[in-house]
């Protein structure tokens, strides 16, 4: 068939793969390390603690660097190629900083069903910004995400880690006035 | 209607603690479970007829039967709550009101299966059924419920809680294995089993948060009265989660064999508006959707649902009212399961990202009469030529949907816009 959508140049439409280390160094605190210590008693081997020590990572440093791939990388003794391959497949780790909200609205079928995408259409309006983009001071980041399991709240949000709907597009605007109000 | 069974924690006060949980006579059925033989407790489960709640239906006795008794190597259980199946929550809402519960069958099921390390999957999403279960099991750490020596005779287990990262393909149980391990959730050819080779190339046995709560129950009340609710074939009560347009979305747990109309009609208070029913996909977005009028004179239970040709699945139900254009909702199933592809097979790979922009051609208008064949052509070539059934659960709605609504799919062609909506949702433009 032709080819009517340009073809995402990688699988999972993220960033190409080129990573390049700045050489600025990141460590764990020492709160952090005792808990990565912890995390390591409750596996057999190292590398299993991968996901949960990006967590941890991506709660320490906002998002996960090529630094911070470096240093999960030694920190695990995996080739960062490894750490990169996961951190790539994964929607929830972050290779940008993001920011200080985190609104991702569900467009897949019940919440579209409820009138999804004129809670997105909305959003986007009123932060001023596009799916994958983060508002000049930083304070809101906007993106879609599949499903969320919580259907019976459609259209429903997931802002940081907190689940929030039913959303119409007026409040939606109301949420994002208390947030920015939340966030000075 | 309803039987509250899993869900009768629900609604109590502070339903997630430990204390609220004892009160109830939480914890009682593991010292029950402790004084019995493991080999019953799996012959009682077997006897129960109790089913795989995450969505294949699998007998759960069975899939630990299958578990060498003997082993060099330690086993272990995954729980699955990586709940990730458009239209489904049952398992959050398990999570959130009744986490001990979920202790308390992973306690029961790891003594009758010989496991001696339980990892509870949850899906990275999750905020508040993640900080439950973490602290439930916390609690049930303190009060002596986990750790070593449990029943005074040696037994010991430990169970971590660990948080996926956002791939749906870790709901697939060899891909859930694979993530466990830190590695990409991409699925493993079976076989060998699990129950074989499983996480860290150790028996493993891996069960919906549904199934292991199902498990303190069946301990409680014995077989022969989990078989009092449900039919021969399918015993015992099933959670439905429903969404879309009813007037009362929400977590039903009913017996197997209930009317389809039942649900809907009655306790979902019927479609919004007053409106008529189009289309029901009743089992998760991945099982072929039924016409209203096929929904309304459909049992749910897994022989009815199979005789209707389609599957109970995880029983997230998605109900659809008159206004629905089938052609965008299906192309918004398809945006999700092209993005969801694990990318290491090529016909899920390729094939999801083809039927979705086929999909959304027709759904601006700009599709062609032979598109339709095109895609039954592709979907064709998607089911049972990969490793896992990702590409079986993006093809089955397609072909179902064309099957049922072909004269819809027919209208956009050349339309130039969606005849239903009256303008198109313009995915293309919008895919990124």
């Amino acid at each position: 068939m032709q080819p009517y959508a340009k073809p995402n140049l990688d699988i999972a439409g993220r960033e190409a793969c080129h990573v390049e280390s700045m050489g600025h160094s990141v460590a764990f605190s020492d709160a952090s390390m005792e808990r990565f210590r912890h995390l390591l008693t409750r596996y057999p081997n190292k590398q299993a603690a991968l996901l949960p020590t990006l967590w941890m990572a991506q709660q320490e440093f906002g998002w996960i660097s090529t630094e911070v791939i470096e240093y999960v990388s030694e920190l695990l003794e995996l080739p960062p190629s490894h750490v990169y391959g996961v951190v790539s497949f994964y929607t929830m780790y972050y290779r940008k900083p993001m920011g200080k909200y985190h609104i991702q609205l569900c467009t897949n079928l019940s919440c579209m069903l409820m009138g999804g995408s004129t809670v997105l259409d909305a959003l986007q309006e009123k932060l001023g910004i596009g799916l994958g983009e983060t508002t000049a001071d930083g304070m809101f980041s906007l993106d879609e995400v599949e499903c969320l399991a919580a259907c019976e709240m459609a259209p429903c949000c997931q802002m940081n880690d907190e689940y929030h709907g039913p959303l119409t597009p007026e409040s939606v605007g109301r949420f994002v006035d208390e947030l920015r109000a939340r966030g000075k | 209607m309803e039987i509250k069974r899993l869900t009768k924690n629900f609604g109590n006060p502070e339903s997630w603690t430990l204390a609220a949980y004892e009160k109830t006579g939480g914890y009682q059925m593991v010292k029950k479970a402790f004084a019995m033989d493991p080999e019953a407790i799996i012959e009682l489960v077997k006897q129960s007829g109790l089913r795989g709640r995450g969505g294949a239906g699998f007998p759960t006795g069975m899939k630990w039967g299958f578990v060498p008794k003997q082993s060099d190597k330690p086993k272990y259980l995954c729980v699955n709550a990586d709940e990730s199946e458009p239209g489904t929550f049952k398992d959050r809402y398990l999570l959130e009101h009744d986490p001990h519960a979920l202790v308390e069958g992973i306690i029961i099921s790891c003594w009758a299966v010989g496991i001696r390390y339980a990892y509870i999957y949850i899906r990275g999403e999750f905020g508040l059924p993640y900080y439950r279960i973490e602290a439930a099991v916390k609690e049930a750490y303190e009060k002596g419920y986990l750790g070593s020596n449990l029943n005074g005779k040696g037994f010991d287990l430990d169970v971590t809680v660990h948080r996926g990262a956002g791939a749906y393909i870790c709901g697939e149980e060899t891909g859930l294995i694979e993530s466990l391990e830190g590695k990409k959730g991409q699925p493993r050819l079976k076989p060998p089993f699990p129950a074989v080779v499983g996480v860290f190339g150790c028996p493993t046995v891996v069960n919906n948060v549904e199934t292991i709560q199902s498990i303190p129950w069946i301990i409680e009340h014995g077989a022969e009265e989990y078989r009092k609710a449900g039919t021969e074939k399918s015993p015992g009560t099933k959670l439905f989660s429903v969404s879309g347009h009813v007037k009362r979305p929400g977590v039903y747990e009913i017996p197997l064999g209930l009317p389809c109309k039942t649900l809907v009609h009655d306790l979902c208070g019927g479609i919004i508006d007053g409106k008529r029913q189009k289309a029901n996909i009743v089992g998760g977005s991945s099982v072929p959707i039924l016409t209203g009028e096929e929904a309304d004179n459909v049992d749910l239970d897994y022989e009815s649902l199979a005789a209707a040709g389609t599957m109970l699945g995880s029983g997230g139900m998605i109900v659809m009212d008159e206004d629905t254009c089938m052609v965008w909702a299906l192309a918004v199933l398809l945006k999700f399961y092209a993005h969801e592809s694990c990318g290491q097979c090529t016909p899920c790979r390729e094939g999801t990202g083809w039927i979705r922009n086929l999909v959304y051609r027709l759904e601006a208008g700009d599709g062609k009469r032979e598109d339709l064949d095109k895609l039954l052509s592709i979907t064709g070539n998607m089911m049972g030529t990969t490793i896992c059934v990702l590409a079986d659960a993006a093809a089955m709605p397609t072909e179902s949907f064309i099957k049922k609504f072909r004269a819809e799919f027919e209208a956009h062609v050349g339309a130039g816009r969606c005849p239903i909506r009256g303008k198109s949702a313009h995915f293309l433009a919008h895919a990124h």
